[in-house]
């Protein structure tokens, strides 16, 4: 068994164990332990990122994920005062549906990748560095590269506008 | 056994389930924010995963740009929380049963 084997089963093993740690901490009920399990999680699965070769995408998943969504999560956290709301109670109602409607549907996963004859792949030889994702994305992916481009300046001014005191 | 493309889609999944479980049981919408950011990144997962078995590049131009409407999504998404939060006085989906403000 190589390293890079072992490495695979580490970060895997982290991402679920951090997932996991997300959305149900046994500790802590507080949303900042939650968001610094998420941060853990993109960490982790940004070196399954570099295990895939994709090491632009995970410099990406490192920089936007853990660099600004997470401190925005933090921002509004801090920003509206959460701290009568850890104390209540989770339904255990809700908990029994969403374990069974999750499992059954994790069920129908697994047993759809079990029933997919995967045929043994060539050795997989591409690079995801950023000269060959640059040179993809401004050949093919223009007219998306554009496009996504108006799409966060409109999400700025949607900010911008939703963010004023009143919403008029 | 090496690790192959299904071992990656098997943690993509699980994670997506996680993501599920956690939209679901819990009842903060911050914590069911992040909950939908973690189905978000199980589907990055599979996509690389893809591209890199397939030898094509062309999954990983689409995470880069899931990555990039997630981040749109997100700031829109947390300023309606905020904009909420002013409105009710609560970010707990049980008091925000009403469609009007």
């Amino acid at each position: 068994m190589d390293l890079s084997n072992i490495l695979f089963y580490v970060f895997a093993a982290l991402t679920l164990l951090c997932g996991v740690l997300v959305i149900a901490n046994p500790f802590s009920r507080n949303p900042v332990t939650s968001a610094m399990f998420l941060v853990l999680t993109i960490i982790s699965m940004a070196g399954l990122f570099v295990l895939l070769h994709a090491f632009f995408l995970a410099a990406v998943q490192i920089l936007v994920y853990a660099g600004a969504v997470i401190v925005l999560f933090l921002f509004v956290i801090m920003l509206l005062d959460l701290k009568e709301e850890s104390r209540r109670k989770i339904k255990i109602y809700g908990v029994i549906a969403g374990v069974i409607s999750v499992g059954a549907i994790l069920a129908i996963f697994l047993k759809s990748l079990r029933a997919t004859n995967l045929q043994p792949q060539p050795s997989p030889s591409i690079e995801g560095g950023t000269a060959a994702l640059g040179k993809l994305l401004f050949t093919n992916y223009v007219l998306p590269f554009e496009v996504v481009s108006v799409l966060l300046l409109v999400a700025m001014i949607g900010v911008i506008l939703l963010s004023k005191k009143d919403l008029k | 056994m090496p690790v192959g493309l299904e071992h990656y889609l098997t943690v993509s999944f699980l994670l997506f389930a996680l993501g599920l479980l956690g939209v679901i049981m819990r009842r903060n919408l911050l914590v069911i924010y992040m909950s939908l950011e973690l189905m978000l990144n199980a589907a990055n997962l599979a996509l690389v995963a893809f591209s890199r078995f397939n030898n094509k590049l062309d999954g990983q131009v689409l995470v880069f740009f899931i990555i990039t409407v997630a981040a749109a999504e997100v700031s829109v998404g947390l300023a309606l929380i905020v904009a909420l939060y002013r409105r009710r006085q609560s970010a707990h989906v049980e008091d925000l049963t009403s469609m009007k403000l």
